[in-house]
Parts: C-alpha cells; structure tokens; sequence
C-alpha cells in the first residue's frame, strides 16, 4: 500500500457523476457544419494552411503550429472548407476567433496516415509527431503535449523520475475521462508506456479518485494484463484533487515550488484523455479529431459522446434534449468552466463538458455581502494562499502586493468563491488582477523596446552627422594638400597661366573704358526732371538722419 | 584647549578627505532619477508634453521644471506611478491634449506619394520605404505618437485605434451590487 498525503484545503461539492454514467460512449452522428478554431491549445494559432473552397480529406492538416508553443489543427472530417473567418468560440470574453467552416461530404475519407513503431524511433521523432498530430493536453488547459514531453533537453541532468496519469476528474458533473477509462483502458496503458518510453521515466502511477470504482477496477486489470509495472493509486475524493500540482502533493508528498514546472521536481502529470490521443496518434497515426464529451446538467439523457472536434455545440445539446427551462450552458465543470455566449460555438480540444445550466441547478447566487476576514477561504484554498488579502489587494489594484502575496499561483479552481459566506466571486477579482499583471508587463515591455528604437535612432542620426562631417573634413584636407602639392611641385603652368590671366583682367578694362553706359545718354527732360527730384529726396532724408543722430547725442549729453 | 582644536581640527580634515575622496571615487554619472522616471514614461516619444520626447520630459520632471501630468499616453496610470516615485499628490490630467484610446499610424498606400516626410519624423523608426517607393507602418513597432501624421503633405496617415483582440482581452473588475442593509 502506498502512502498517500496530503495537500491543503480542498472542498466536497456534490459530484453529480452518475446521472453520466449510465450508458457507454457513444459516437455522435457526422454534423451538417463543422467550425474548427485555430487556436484550440494554449500559445500561438495554427496558422491556415488550407483556403476556402478547398477540398480537404478526413485528417488533413488545416493548420500548420505556429511558433514553439503551438499545435496543429486538422480537418475533422472530409468535405469542402466553405470559409476562413473569425466565428463566435467558447471564451470569457465572448470575442469571435479565426475559425474554418467545413461541409462534411459525409464520405470520411481518410488522408494518408501511418503508425510508428515507437520503440525504434527517436523521441525527438515522436515529439514531432505528436506536435504535428495536435496533442494538446485534454484535462482543460490545452497546453501542447510534445513541449511536456521535451524539457530533458533543457535540463540534461534532470530525470523524470514519476510519470503520473491524471484520472483523477476532481470536478463535479464530469465523467469524460471516467468513462474513457472504463471502455478504452488497454488504450490508455499502452499510451502511457508510450510516454514513458519517450520521457524516459521511472515508475509510472495512474490516480484515480476512489468515486470511480468501475474505472479503477477497468485499468488494474488493463495493466496486468499489459505486465507493465504500472500502478493504479486510489486517491481520496477531493477538490481540487485533479489538479496536477495537488495531485503531485498526494501521490509523491512533493510541492511543486512556486513559479516552477513539475519536472524540475522530477514528476510530469498528463491526463489519461490526452495520453489516449497520444496513443492513437503514434500506434495508429490517427491524429487528434474528435474527443469525449459529457453532455449532463439540465437535461434528459446525460451521456458521454465522442464527438468530432469542431462539432456546434447545439447538436450535442439536442442530443443529451435540454430541458425547457435551461437558461445557459457551461463548457468544462460548474467550478471553472466557460459560460457559452451561443450554442453555435464549437467544441474544442479542452472541451471537456457541455453542462445544460438552469436556475433550478445553480441557483443565482445571493447577494453579495462585505468580506468579514472569516479566513474561510483560506482554510480550502489548495494552493495554500490568502484569498481575503489577495482579494483586498485586488480589488483595491494593488496589484504589486497581490503579487507579491503569490497571486499567480492561484490555480483559479474555485473553492474559494465556493465556501464564502459573503458569497464573494473571489475568482474573478483574481482572474481581473492576473489579467491587468500580464497586460501590464506586455505595456512595459513594449515601453522598453520603444526606447531601445528610439535610443538607437538618435545614435544613429548623431553617428551619420559625424560620418558627413568626417567626410567633409577629408575632402578639404584633400584640396588643400594638393594645392600645396601642386604649387611648389609644378611650377610650370604657373608661370604660363599667369599671363594668361592678366592678359584676360586687361582685355576686360580695356572693353569697361570703350563701352559707356547707354541709358545716361541723352536723357528726356522729364528724365532729368525725375533723376532731380530723386536725388532731392535722397538729399533730404540725408540731412534728416543726420539731424536724428545730432539730436539724440544731444540728448545723451544733457 | 588647545588640544582640543587639535582634535577638533584633525577629525574635519580626515573626514573632509574622505568625503573628497569619495566624490571622486563614487561619482555617480547622470541623473539616477531621470531613469526612474524614464523607466514609468511610456516612452512614445511623441512630444504632447511639450518636451522632444520622453527622457527630456523625465530630465525636466527630475528637475523640478515640469509636473508629473503632462504626459497623455501615460494616463491617469502613470500619473499615479510619478507621484509615488516621487512623492508628491496625484494631480488629474492637466496636459494641453486629451488622452486618446491607444492608436498605430495607417498609411494609405495608394495616397503614399514617397516624400520620406513621415519617415524623418518617426522617433522609432517605424515607417519603412524610400523616395518616392512606397512607404508603410511596421505596426508592431508603432507607438502611436502621431508625429507622422503631421509632415505628410498629402495627408495620408491616419490614426486606427487598436481593437481589442481575443489575445489581447483583459477579464474585467467585477461589477455586483452589495446587498442592501435590513
């Protein structure tokens, strides 16, 4: 028996996971419309590789990863791309993203695709696959798989000494991974070696919370029968106990230190939904096109579904039949999850969980009151943090002491605004202040960058200021040391030259002595007249400077 | 007595050379606070506070010549992190121009005649082209401080507020009414 430990906090919230779990996955009949977004991962878009009016076949990639931290989108299905555009996605802020638009042709032909003997291929190799397949992490976050699977390079000495398998599905209502586990469980441990093999790991332990006897009971004899020295740990219902870094604390007793990666703590934690894909796409070459899905909340079958990636959401709401009174939808759990701005939204790789919501379910929460300093909050917080103070800072945009209290390693599960009994959306002022943090530090650095520019421009004005001066001073030196050259080292044409000139000032005299002015000659008598009155007024404004100048030097002397 | 002033005058002289020595030593080049304040400056360099960009502005703030809410792209923001570096009362916004949403300059291209005007003016090297080629904004490098906009004798650039983009989206404060007292 392993010992087992402990992290801070955690709450019980009901789990609502039988309602489904009733009936196995089931394949969700092909769409009439398929939206795939670009960004379905965390870090940079795909970049279109397709346009529209293409034809595509069933795995072809449609975007290519962009950037290192980046994955691969590819068509879900066979059929004609009928547009590249920005459609409404499943995000907070509710802002359209870069999506394409497929028509199925309902024909699932398949692009070329091949399996690899992994155990005779080069783990940079396989990386590469996985980058090019579009293995993103499935729990939730969508961090791309192949850079959780790349850090020996940056750190050679450190070994990765536990390779975890999250099944642990901590949220309430989901059952994706639950379910997976219990029909694909032969899968997912040939996954998991897989990863093992590329990570070079030692043990390997999958950790499943005790609510899921069946799955338990599913991937212990997946892993006997494979004889690979797996072990499936049984892990106390918590929440948040899914969470990799809690997740960790339990199985290992290790705390993943504050702005660290687990791996420089020798572990690395994949979900078991992401490892099946990883699975499917090295042992089969299938790439990652669709996923499972719980359809549950306010509806009449809640079920699990593999769905296509890229699949509106209101076809599998019409699957699950929604109740009439469901006002709202939440994809991923009641605790974290994004509220849908539209049912047309499609899912995506994080996907986990459509949740049919109404008041009925999740009853509006009750006014808010003023925080009491109960310190509720922090008693369940899994992170170990102070939630009332970060929440005084925050609210108040102090953000550099919300840092410095460790804001950002709030894992924004939840439990705190979940046990408040001032009913205080903690997790939104956190999520305000991170947000504000980020935007900030892009500000300065772009300030920074500006400077550099502008910095380097006057240096550049200034230095091309002295390369003409430096110039302009070579040339003169120049002329004036081939004057001096020319003068005492030819004295030739000085002589024969001189005349010349002379000779060309006298001519010119000469023709200035001949030559009279024509416009003296024989002037008219009103001429004369004009020229007099002229010189008149000269005259006069002669005399009256003169008389100015007397008259103020007069006045100086008095 | 006299000893005493023998004292008296010893220590003045140590202590005078080493402070001597010490201001030699340890002299410090330029003005540190410049930097600092340099460092809040959003650093556009776009001359709205009167000054030929923004270390000039901060040298000038440094010494006491200008206030610290001259400076709109800063905003009230930066106002507040003057007044705390310095340590004197937030002031409101007292510059003659108003504070604009952030922009980056757009050169209509077919407009463009290549007169390199725009070019000259830019304080961050932002604009490429040659005479009379085509020129066009790198936007990345834009900092939005409109000095462009001016020069040009056809009137081709014009200012585009940036729009917030999904990657750029910040989550909001919280907005809820408190419950109302019984």
């Amino acid at each position: 028996m392993r010992t087992l430990y402990q992290f801070h906090g955690g709450i019980h919230p009901p789990g609502n996971k039988a309602q489904s779990t009733q009936c196995g996955i089931t394949r969700v009949p092909l769409p009439s419309r398929l939206v795939i977004p670009f960004r379905q991962h965390a870090g940079e878009a795909a970049k279109p590789a397709v346009q529209a009016g293409e034809h595509v076949l069933k795995g072809q990639l449609i975007g290519m990863p962009c950037g290192f931290v980046s994955s691969a989108v590819h068509a879900s299905t066979s059929g004609t791309i009928a547009a590249i555009d920005a459609q409404p996605i499943a995000h907070p802020s509710g802002m359209p993203d870069l999506c394409a638009t497929l028509i199925p042709d309902g024909k699932e032909e398949w692009f070329p695709h091949e399996a690899v003997d992994y155990r005779n291929s080069d783990p940079a190799d396989l990386r590469q696959r996985l980058r090019m397949a579009g293995v993103v992490g499935l729990g939730g976050a969508g961090f791309p798989s192949d850079l959780k699977l790349r850090f020996l390079r940056l750190h050679p000495s450190q070994k990765i000494d536990t390779l975890i398998l999250n099944g642990a599905e901590c949220e309430p209502y989901i059952t994706c991974d639950d379910m997976l586990m219990r029909e694909r469980a032969a899968e997912i441990v040939q996954g998991a070696e897989m990863l093992r093999f590329i990570l070079d790991a030692g043990e390997v332990l999958v950790a499943i919370e005790d609510n899921k006897p069946q799955a338990i009971t599913a991937m212990r004899q997946a892993v006997t029968e494979s004889k690979l020295p797996f072990e499936v740990v049984v892990v106390p219902t918590i929440y948040p106990g899914g969470s990799a870094k809690q997740l960790i604390r339990v199985l290992t007793g290790l705390e993943v230190p504050s702005g660290k990666l687990p791996t420089d703590i020798g572990v690395q934690c994949f979900n078991v939904a992401t490892v099946y894909s990883a699975y499917r796409a090295l042992a089969q070459g299938e790439l990652l096109l669709s996923r499972i899905v719980t359809i549950t909340g306010n509806v009449r079958h809640a079920q699990n579904f593999e769905v296509l990636l890229g699949t509106p959401v209101q076809e599998l709401v019409a699957l699950g039949e929604a109740l009439p009174d469901t006002d709202r939808y939440i994809m991923g759990g009641p605790m974290m999850g994004v509220e849908l701005a539209s049912l047309a939204v499609p899912l995506v790789k994080a996907g986990n969980c459509i949740i049919a919501a109404s008041g009925k379910l999740f009853p509006p929460a009750p006014p808010t009151l003023p925080c009491i300093r109960c310190t509720r909050c922090a008693q369940v917080c899994p992170a170990d943090l102070q939630p009332m103070d970060l929440y005084w800072f925050a609210q108040s945009r102090e953000f550099g002491k919300a840092q410095a209290f460790s804001l950002f390693d709030c894992i924004e599960c939840g439990a705190c605004s979940y046990v408040c009994p001032s009913h205080i959306p903690l997790v939104q002022y956190f999520q305000f202040a991170k947000s504000e943090i980020r935007a900030r530090a892009q500000e300065k650095q772009a300030a920074d960058h500006a400077r550099e520019r502008h910095e380097f421009r006057e240096y550049r004005i200034e230095r091309e200021k002295q390369e003409k001066a430096e110039k302009l001073a070579a040339k003169e030196q120049a002329i004036r040391q081939s004057r001096a050259a020319a003068t005492p080292a030819n004295p030739v044409p000085g002589p024969a030259i001189q005349p010349e000139i002379q000779a060309a000032i006298e001519r010119a005299k000469a023709q200035a002595a001949t030559v009279e002015p024509k416009n003296t000659d024989n002037p008219t008598p009103q001429q004369l007249a004009e020229i007099a009155g002229i010189e008149a007024q000269r005259e006069r404004v002669r005399d009256l400077a003169k008389s100015a100048v007397e008259h103020t030097n007069g006045h100086d002397k008095n | 007595m006299l000893s005493a002033l023998l004292v008296m005058a010893g220590i003045a002289i140590v202590l005078g050379a080493v402070l001597g020595y010490s201001a030699i030593k340890f002299r410090v080049e330029g003005n540190p606070l410049v930097d600092k304040i340099d460092a809040i400056l959003p650093q556009t360099q776009c001359g709205q506070c009167g000054y030929p960009g923004c270390r000039p502005y901060a040298a000038a703030i440094a010494s006491g010549e200008a206030d610290i809410n001259l400076c709109p792209p800063g905003g009230e923001e930066g106002i507040h992190k003057l007044a705390d570096l310095l340590g004197v009362e937030f002031k409101p916004f007292g510059g003659n121009t108003a504070i604009k949403p952030k922009s980056v300059a757009f050169i209509d291209e077919n407009v463009c005649i290549g007169c390199t005007l725009c070019i000259q003016a830019c304080p961050v090297d932002a604009i490429v082209g040659a005479a009379k080629q085509m020129h066009t904004i790198i936007a990345s490098e834009c900092t939005g401080c409109e000095l462009c906009v001016a020069p040009c004798p056809v009137d081709c650039i014009s200012m585009v507020p940036i729009r917030e983009k999904i990657t750029t989206w910040k989550w909001k404060y919280p907005v809820y009414s408190l419950a109302p007292a019984k």
